[in-house]
């Protein structure tokens, strides 16, 4: 059986990690490079790093840590932020990531997903969607959440899948920061629509809420989430141990 | 000295790093006598079978590989690497392979129950065969360790040298050895702990200069 996924997001801008980190034991604790080290050994399936720089410095910054990181870290690596081309792709994978996330890019153009997805193969596309409820329906919201596309989200995940998207990243904005789970019903819908794994992102605020997502709705395939592990208010061993313990299939 | 063999398929920077992790000399290389005289060979790849295949023979490094693993080097195919040692592939259209472990690479599609995605991709645990002794590749590892997968067709008919397998389903191949050529479905190079063991394995064969 193929099991669930445990998944630290680091954002970094400037070649730093943004949002408090807050570890014992780690020196270093705004390093992108000690962090992942850290995540990886404490039993991390996957790790996501988020470009969340503007300039050009801070870009050339980005691929220089992906780099090490890549080079020192053998568990697969998502990257997202400032995708807008196939050559993005193309720089980030050529570091060492794995698969890359596309969000406002492809809101953008959404040719990016179906071009990413015939060069590198649908595994490698993820659809990062941030959504939040407008009017009785899931709305796509763009520009870390800023902006209100319009475009219904369950329609877009469909349209994504149909592309090449070979995974959806689903952030519900309107579970994101206030650590009481995540959302089941637009987690549920997504998964109804789309038969590529899902992965669910925004809300989760300790244990519990893991053991709720992943019993509550067994085609979710991962759970995303940055603030609580860098904190360490969930640590990843005790998260994956409460998890198998509960019946749940990990890797441990 | 590791030669990994690079013939236009796929991105071999993990792949490397992880080696060189390990202490491993590493050279990536599309130079049949580099090829030639290093100890080991290990074959990546990703993509479709058939564009791998016809790079791979548009180089003329199929037969390289083929002459060396048939002098008896330690070969490693990794994931796409693996299903080319096979006979034959029916990945969009019939495609021959090198020839070097008897099966065939097939879709999973028809074999997997409904609800199961295709790819299969994540971290699956290995299971051996009960009927003969844990290959030397995994000396270092468990049977039950997790190791990392991304692949919608899978090897098939290949029983004799199927030296393990993870659970979609049915059970599928994950690896295979036939003496000194191996393969992975599975990404060592992305298996954290697990997968390390699995290539320092590999390294610690013996060398055929």
């Amino acid at each position: 059986m193929i099991t669930k996924r445990i998944i630290p997001c680091l954002d970094v801008k400037d070649g730093r990690v943004v949002k408090g980190v807050n570890f014992l034991g780690l020196s270093d604790v705004s390093s992108p490079v000690k962090l992942a080290k850290f995540y990886s050994d404490c039993g991390a399936d996957e790790l996501v790093f988020y470009d969340i720089t503007a300039s050009a410095e801070g870009r050339a910054l980005f691929t220089d840590i992906l780099t090490e990181v890549a080079s020192t870290i053998f568990i697969p690596l998502t990257v997202g932020g400032g995708i807008n081309t196939v050559d993005d792709f193309d720089r980030v994978l050529k570091c060492g990531a794995d698969k890359v996330s596309v969000n406002s890019g492809a809101i953008r153009d959404p040719s990016l997903i179906a071009a990413a997805a015939q060069r590198y193969g649908d595994q490698c596309v993820v659809l990062s969607v941030d959504a939040k409820r407008v009017d009785g329906q899931f709305r796509v919201f763009a520009k870390g959440g800023r902006e209100d596309t319009g475009l219904d989200a369950i329609e877009w995940i469909k349209k994504g899948v149909a592309s090449g998207a070979g995974e959806i990243v689903l952030n519900s904005i309107d579970t994101d920061g206030v650590k009481k789970g995540f959302d089941l019903e637009m987690l549920s819908a997504v998964c109804d629509a789309v038969n590529v794994p899902v992965i669910a992102s925004g809300g989760a605020g300790c244990i519990e809420d893991f053991v709720t997502l992943f019993e509550t709705l067994p085609k979710v395939d991962a759970g995303l989430a940055a603030s609580i592990f860098h904190f360490g208010e969930v640590q990843i061993p005790d998260l994956k141990k409460a998890l198998a313990d509960r019946g749940i299939i990990m890797r441990v | 000295m590791i030669a990994i063999v690079d013939y236009g398929v796929g991105n071999l920077f993990s792949l490397t790093c992880s080696f060189r992790s390990l202490g491993a000399e590493v050279t990536v290389t599309g130079d049949p006598d580099v090829i030639r005289s290093a100890g080991k060979i290990v074959l990546p790849g990703v993509g479709a079978f058939g564009d791998a295949a016809e790079l791979l023979r548009k180089s003329g490094l199929d037969q390289v590989v083929i002459e060396e693993a048939n002098r008896g080097k330690p070969l490693l195919g990794i994931c796409l690497g693996m299903q080319l040692l096979f006979d034959k592939s029916l990945e969009y259209g019939e495609h021959p392979g090198l020839g070097l472990i008897p099966g065939r690479v097939v879709s999973m599609e028809p074999v997997v129950p409904a609800g199961y995605k295709v790819p299969h991709i994540g971290w699956n645990a290995l299971h051996f065969p009960k009927n003969k002794p844990v290959s030397p590749l995994f000396r270092h590892i468990r049977e039950g360790d997790c190791v990392y997968f991304v692949h919608s067709y899978y090897a098939t008919d290949c029983d004799a040298d199927l030296i393990a397998t993870a659970e979609y389903g049915p059970e599928l191949t994950a690896a295979v050895a036939r003496d000194n050529v191996m393969g992975t479905q599975f990404h060592p190079e992305k298996s954290g702990a697990v997968g390390l063991s699995i290539l320092r394995a590999f390294c610690e064969m013996e060398d055929l200069t």
